[in-house]
C-alpha cells in the first residue's frame, strides 16, 4: 500500500496501468487498492500544485495567528470549526506557543484578507488577539520548491 | 601508428582505447540526444551533504585531513558497514579514505601487485579494471560472465582462465554494466574457490545500497572471506555523490597498509570538504537513499518490460541502474546497434563491448533518467529495432 501512496503523492495522475509497471504488480490489485484507500478516505482526493506567483491570477496569503479563551467542556476544537468553514481559510492549525491558532488565509488581495479578519476573524466572541503576516514569496510549499532552480548537467556518456 | 617516437611511456600508449571515450564523441556532437549513457545518477547529492559542505568552507576546513581520511568518517564507514553487511573493521587500521572508489580501485591493484602477477577480472567489467592492472605492472585474465548464469560469474570459468600467475580476483557486484548480483551460495562458492587458489579477491560494491531484491550480500561478510578481501565502496551511486570523488576501501591492515602507503604519496588524502559532507549523509540521509532506491527500481521494472514489449531479450537486473539486453536479433554488433541507434533515432546506449569483448551482442541502458525521457528512449528504441530486426 505504502509504495502506491508514495508514488501518487509524487504524482496523482500516474494510472492503475502505470502504477503496475512500475511497482511489478498486477493492475486489477492496484485498482482495488486504490479504490479502497478512495473509499477509507486515505486518499482524500487529487490536485494539482498550482504555482499562483506565475499564473495570470492574483492569490494571496495570509498567515494569522489567532489568540482565543479555550471553551469550557470543547477545549479549542468549537472555535476552530467555527473558523474552519469559512472559503477563505486555507489552513487550520492548533499551535503551542504564545498564540493558538494558526489561520491560513487566502484572497485575491492583502486588502481582502484583512477584510476577512476585521470582520470575521477578530470579532468571533472567543477570540482574543489576532496578528497578520502576509506572504511576500512562496518558496517551498508542501515539499515543492517553488523558485526557478537551474538545470544540473551530466555528461552524456560515463562509465 | 608507430609508438617509437612516442614521448608517451609503452605501457600507457599500448592501453587500448576506451570503448566509452570513442562513442562519448559521437554523443557529443549530438547535443538533443537522449543519453541512456550514463553511468552516474541523474539525482543531485542531498542537501544535508551539501548543506555541510558549506559549513565546512564557512569554517576555514581548508586543510588536509589524516592520510586515511578524517577519525570522524573512518569510525562512520566503519559503524555503517557493521550496521548494513555485518561487517567488523578496526576504523584506524582497516579503514581507508580514497578519491573515490575508483582510486581505491587503483590502490588495491597496485598495492597488491608484484610485475607480471595476474588478475582474474569478471567481464563485462567496469571499464578501469584492465588498464589499471596494466598499468600496476600486472595482467588482467578476463573470465566471461553469461547471460545463462544470469552474469554471476562461474567457479568453472574461473578455473578456465586462472593460471599460476594469479594473484586477485576483481569482481563488481551489483555489477555495472550488467545489473547482475550474486546469489549468496554462487558467491560462496567463488569464496571458497579463491581460497584453496590462495587469491585476494578486490571487492567493488559500490552499488551495494542499489540492490532491489532483498539484501546485499557482502563478499567480505562470508565465513573466512574477511582476510583476504578488499572491499571497496563509496559515496558516488546510492549517494549521488559522484562529483565529489570520495570513496573507500576496507580490508586487512597489511593490505589496507599497504594502498594507504601509495595513497599518501599520491594524493595525500581525500577532499575535506567532501570527507566532511559524507560524514552527515551517512549518518542522515537513510531517507533520500530510501527514496532514490525506490525510484530506480521503478524505472528498472518499467525499462525492463519495454526491452521485453520491442522483442529483446533481458535479463532482469537485480541491482545497480543498469540493463544490458541483448541485440542478437537485430543481427548487428553492439558497435553497429549504438551507432545507428544515436544516428536513427538520436538515443545513446553504450555498447556492450566497452566492458569486455563478451559484452558483443549486448549493450547498456542506463535507468538512472527520469522516468519521462525513459520512456520517450525507450518509444525511439521500439522503433529502431523494429526497424532493424524487420
Ligand atoms: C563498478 C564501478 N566501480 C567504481 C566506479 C567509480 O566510482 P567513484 O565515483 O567512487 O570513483 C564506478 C563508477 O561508475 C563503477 O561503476
Amino acid at each position: 500500500m505504502e509504495d502506491i501512496l508514495l508514488a501518487l503523492e509524487q504524482d496523482g495522475r500516474l494510472t492503475a496501468a502505470q502504477l503496475a509497471e512500475r511497482l511489478g504488480r498486477p493492475e486489477e490489485d492496484i485498482k482495488k487498492q486504490i479504490a479502497k484507500l478512495e473509499a477509507e478516505k486515505v486518499i482524500r482526493r487529487y490536485r494539482a500544485v498550482v504555482d499562483w506567483d506565475k499564473s495570470d491570477s492574483e492569490r494571496v496569503f495570509g498567515f494569522i495567528e489567532v489568540r482565543v479563551s479555550p471553551q469550557r467542556g470543547q477545549g479549542f476544537d468549537a472555535i476552530a470549526a467555527r473558523i474552519m468553514e469559512f472559503p477563505e481559510v486555507h489552513s487550520l492549525y492548533l499551535m503551542s506557543g504564545t498564540y493558538d491558532l494558526m489561520v491560513v488565509v487566502q484572497g485575491k488581495t492583502m486588502r481582502e484578507v484583512a477584510y476577512f479578519v476585521a470582520e470575521r476573524l477578530a470579532p468571533l466572541e472567543s477570540v482574543l488577539s489576532t496578528a497578520t503576516h502576509f506572504v511576500l514569496k512562496r518558496y517551498k510549499v508542501d515539499g515543492d520548491i517553488m523558485v526557478e532552480r537551474t538545470e544540473n548537467k551530466r555528461l552524456p556518456v560515463t562509465p | 601508428m608507430s609508438t617509437s617516437h612516442s614521448r608517451v611511456a609503452k605501457r600507457v600508449a599500448d592501453l587500448p582505447p576506451s570503448g566509452i571515450r570513442k562513442f562519448f564523441e559521437l554523443v557529443e556532437r549530438m547535443p538533443d540526444a537522449i543519453s541512456l549513457a550514463i553511468g552516474e545518477p541523474d539525482f543531485t547529492t542531498p542537501w544535508r551533504g551539501r548543506e555541510s559542505a558549506i559549513y565546512s568552507l564557512e569554517k576555514g576546513h581548508t586543510h588536509y585531513t589524516p592520510t586515511r581520511g578524517l577519525q570522524e568518517l573512518r569510525d562512520a564507514v566503519a559503524s555503517y558497514l557493521e550496521r548494513r553487511f555485518g561487517l567488523s573493521y578496526h576504523p584506524d587500521r582497516e579503514v581507508l579514505i580514497t578519491v573515490g572508489a575508483a582510486e581505491a580501485i587503483d590502490l588495491a591493484l597496485r598495492a597488491i601487485l608484484n610485475p607480471g602477477e595476474a588478475v582474474l577480472i569478471p567481464q563485462p567489467c567496469f571499464v578501469s579494471y584492465p588498464p589499471c592492472t596494466v598499468l600496476a605492472g600486472g595482467v588482467p585474465l578476463p573470465v566471461p560472465t553469461r547471460v545463462e548464469h544470469d552474469f554471476q560469474v562461474q567457479v568453472s570459468d574461473l578455473e578456465a582462465a586462472c593460471d599460476d600467475r594469479a594473484r586477485a580476483l576483481l569482481m563488481c557486484y551489483p555489477n555495472n554494466p550488467t545489473g547482475a548480483v550474486m546469489d549468496r551460495e554462487a558467491l560462496e562458492g567463488v569464496m571458497r574457490w579463491a581460497e584453496q587458489n590462495d587469491l585476494i579477491v578486490i571487492a567493488d560494491e559500490i552499488y551495494a545500497e542499489l540492490h532491489y531484491d532483498g539484501g546485499h550480500v557482502s563478499a567480505a561478510a562470508l565465513p573466512g572471506a574477511r582476510d583476504r578481501t578488499v572491499l571497496i565502496g563509496g559515496f558516488s551511486k546510492a549517494w549521488a555523490m559522484t562529483g565529489w570523488r570520495l570513496g573507500f576501501a576496507a580490508g586487512p591492515q597489511d593490505l589496507i597498509g599497504g594502498m594507504a602507503k601509495v595513497h599518501a604519496y599520491t594524493v595525500m588524502c581525500a577532499p575535506t570538504m567532501a570527507q566532511e559532507a559524507a560524514l552527515d549523509v551517512l549518518y542522515g540521509c537513510d531517507g533520500e537513499v530510501a527514496a532514490m532506491r525506490r525510484e530506480y527500481d521503478q524505472r528498472r521494472r518499467v525499462i525492463v518490460r519495454r526491452l521485453r514489449d520491442m522483442g529483446l531479450d533481458c535479463f532482469e537486473p537485480k541491482g545497480a541502474f543498469y540493463a544490458f539486453p541483448s541485440i542478437a536479433r537485430t543481427g548487428l554488433t553492439s558497435e553497429q546497434f549504438a551507432e545507428r541507434l544515436l544516428q536513427e533515432e538520436k538515443v545513446a546506449v553504450v555498447p556492450g563491448t566497452a566492458f569486455g569483448e563478451c559484452g558483443e551482442g549486448f549493450v547498456r541502458c542506463s535507468y538512472a533518467t527520469s522516468l519521462p525521457t525513459l520512456e520517450e528512449g525507450m518509444a525511439r528504441m521500439a522503433r529502431f529495432v523494429a526497424r532493424a530486426a524487420g
